[in-house]
């Protein structure tokens, strides 16, 4: 009896071992595959680049450098620049904010239609979420260079292709809050014969308005770096102002560098007010 | 003590009719607050001008342009060549071997005839356009009169413009453009014109099942390789290019997803409460994060495009320096939520520091940050697209490209589609990718 238990036990760690060995050599594997996976990567698209990694690496400084030294030797400009390029900034932040509101309206509506027990067309809801998937897969830049096309450039077209992709990609993250909210509230205004409309506005939205808000506020800050890169390609704002001052060349960095700390400066400051205020929704005032 | 914290039920009252107050103040303050923006707005971004700024008619060539095509006709009436092309495109000119049917090219008399049952007729100097429901339109030009018409130009359809030196008829099927220097027939045919083969190929205007059961066309290359070698290097869509440039996007993506967490990792757990005991160190950690996110892809790839020129790795490096700064954020915070038992039990067998980490720690993390790397994946493909039109790589720069040329909408539409698949493939990828990794079905 005691030697079967032994003999039994000597199995099983044997073949305990083996499966450790085993899948230790597939993991093991699987890192290999990636690595080199990567570094093959890495080797296509440097020979597919322009410049080299390496022939680069020692330039990497060059242009922050040029532009640094250009802004510190007239320095007494700067000041002039910032305030020169302060209307294209807020016309940035503005392209941001109307984005997000109207995607965020967007997303509200299609998140309803598409979440299991509120919506009042259940049978489309596949369809909806196809939809939701198709906005948010649609890049910015496609949207925005056809309708700067149609409607000439300006902050309009960027607002709107914006405001496309966050309609997808909130909607998304609402529907996932959606599915998370209780529905008996819901059933007592169903119950004295509140219309659709009342029951989302009465029963849903008090209860997932600071998720939405929350999430709204991480796409805003989202949508700003879009509304900049935007500009870049044509739309106004801050973008075009750097991509001017860029195509400038030598002479002009003065222009570019202001531009550059305002982008910086925006974003960061964004990026912290928005970490802030969701951290306190999260965790409550500091204490 | 316990007197001055209860609070009395008057007390509660009216704290309740004052909070009440307040939510109902701000339900009706934030859509005032929204709306007064938007009016704001309306004046900033000049709605208003907006409409003499629309140019509608780019939007219809646009729309017309995705789904149908035009084949041009065209007399030069210098020296009477004829020639058709599909685009007006040189690439897409027909010899005499391989005319559209609709189109019979004789001496003297061309013959166009229409889907809608119309005809247009090029003689020499003489054009006859017989449009059904109208009549005959027939024009003359001459180098000494210039262009006359048999009907009274004083009582025209609003479809035909006539003046002395130019003639135009549109009509859905066709347009005819008649001038001193040239005839010109546009025909409008639903499709993407020469999407398989040019027509230098032999397997243009061939079908399908043809190619692949019929007999050889090309008598050097079996039917399938030399299709396929055509249709893989289409000169006018160059599908071989395309399939490079998607290539391009997802590998920029890849390398700067991976290529950030794989660097991010480290530098998280300096930044992270209970693994840095140095407060300077970690300060400096978050601020590294903060900065690299601060300067955003765009600034990185203008910076990096200067160092290593256009091209997707400076794409890939650009979502790289963006990414750690985003993943050395969430890494950091997914280290301070780890449970320090597991460490403990670990450091309990004698394990030294590494081994801590890679058995106490690793475990712990690696699902949390696997979903958030295979999330990003998905939305850096989009951002390839986007850094790709700016630091001209993969699929971004052809769609830019084509866009600038703003003629081959049929093509910028095929693009479109292309990244969209792209990325639900992408996002359906990192989905799967993360359900057998993480939930382990």
């Amino acid at each position: 009896m005691a030697d079967l238990t032994a003999a039994s036990l000597d199995v099983t760690r044997a073949h305990y071992m083996a499966l450790t060995r085993q899948r230790r050599l597939y993991g093991g594997l699987m890192l290999l595959v990636f690595v080199l996976l990567l570094a093959a990567g890495f080797g296509i698209a440097n020979d597919r680049n322009a410049g080299g990694f390496l022939p680069g690496l020692p330039h990497i400084f060059d242009f922050p450098a040029d532009v640094i030294s250009e802004a510190w030797e007239k320095r007494v400009n700067l000041p002039g620049h910032l305030l020169r390029a302060l209307p294209a900034l807020i016309e940035t932040i503005n392209i941001a904010a109307v984005a997000t509101l109207l995607g965020a309206l967007g997303a509200i509506l299609l998140s309803m239609l598409s979440t299991q027990g509120l919506a009042p067309w259940p049978r489309l809801i596949p369809v909806f979420r196809r939809m939701m998937d198709l906005m948010r897969a649609m890049p910015e830049i496609v949207i925005a260079l056809v309708l700067i096309f149609i409607l000439g450039g300006g902050p309009v077209p960027a607002a709107i292709a914006i405001a496309f992709h966050t309609v997808g990609a909130l909607g998304k993250l609402f529907s996932e809050v959606n599915e998370n909210a209780d529905l008996k509230p819901l059933e007592g205004l169903a119950s004295v014969g509140a219309t659709w409309p009342q029951r989302m506005m009465l029963g849903l939205v008090p209860q997932v308005a600071p998720n939405w808000f929350s999430y709204a506020l991480l796409r805003f800050e989202i949508n700003i770096r879009a509304s900049a890169i935007l500009g870049f390609v044509g739309a106004g704002g801050i973008g075009y102002e750097l991509k001017n001052a860029i195509s400038w060349g030598t002479g002009k960095f003065d222009e570019a560098a202001a531009v550059f700390i305002l982008l910086f400066l925006t974003i960061m400051v964004f990026d912290q007010l928005s970490s802030y205020v969701r951290n306190r929704m999260t965790y409550g005032a500091a204490k | 003590m316990s007197l001055a914290t209860a609070a009395t039920p008057v007390d509660m009252s009216s704290k309740a009719t004052a909070l009440i107050a307040r939510k109902r103040l701000i339900t009706l303050a934030v859509p005032l607050a929204i709306l007064a923006y938007f009016t704001y707005i309306f004046f900033a971004f000049d709605i208003l001008g907006l409409r003499e700024r629309a140019r509608l008619d780019n939007a219809v060539a646009l729309v017309s342009d995705t789904y149908s095509y035009k084949t041009h006709v065209e007399r030069n009436n210098r020296n009477g060549e004829i020639e058709v092309s599909v685009e007006g495109e040189r690439k897409g000119i027909y010899d005499a071997t391989n005319y559209p049917s609709w189109v019979t090219v004789g001496e003297e008399v061309t013959q166009i005839a229409l889907d809608d049952g119309g005809s247009i007729e090029i003689n020499g100097d003489i054009v006859r356009f017989d449009v059904p429901g109208f009549g005959l339109i027939e024009a003359t030009q001459s180098r000494s009169d210039g262009v006359s018409l048999n009907l009274d130009t004083a009582d025209l359809p609003d479809w035909i413009s006539y003046s002395n030196t130019r003639l135009t008829v549109m009509t859905d099927a066709a347009r005819l453009t008649l001038t001193k220097a040239r005839t010109e027939v546009f025909v409008y045919e639903f499709g993407w014109e020469l999407f398989w083969f040019t027509l230098d190929s032999p397997y243009y205007d061939h079908s399908f099942s043809e190619i692949a059961f019929g007999d050889p066309i090309d008598p050097t290359r079996s039917n399938l390789t030399g299709a396929w070698q055509d249709f893989w290097n289409n000169s006018i869509w160059r599908h071989g290019d395309v399939a490079w440039a998607l290539f391009e996007t997802v590998l920029m993506a890849f390398l700067g997803t991976f290529g950030a967490a794989i660097i991010a990792l480290p530098l998280a757990f300096l930044a992270a409460r209970n693994f840095a005991p140095l407060v300077a160190i970690r300060m400096a950690a978050r601020r590294l994060f903060d900065f690299l996110r601060g300067v955003d892809g765009l600034i990185w790839t203008i910076l990096l495009s200067r160092a290593f020129g256009p091209g997707p790795m400076t794409g890939a490096l650009a979502i790289l320096f963006t990414d750690t700064g985003s993943f050395g954020k969430l890494f950091s915070e997914a280290l301070e939520n780890v449970d320090g038992k597991q460490i403990e039990g670990v450091a309990s067998t004698g394990a030294k520091p590494l081994q801590r980490y890679r058995f106490g720690v690793i475990p712990q993390i690696v699902p949390v940050l696997l979903s958030q790397v295979l999330y990003f994946l998905e939305s850096n493909t989009r951002s390839a697209t986007i850094i790709g039109a700016i630091t001209g790589g993969g699929i971004g720069l052809l769609l830019t490209q084509a866009m600038i040329t703003q003629k081959d909408w049929e093509e910028v539409s095929y693009y479109i589609i292309l990244v969209v698949l792209l990325v639900m493939a992408m996002d359906s990828f990192s989905g799967w990718l993360r359900r057998k990794l993480i939930k382990g079905e």
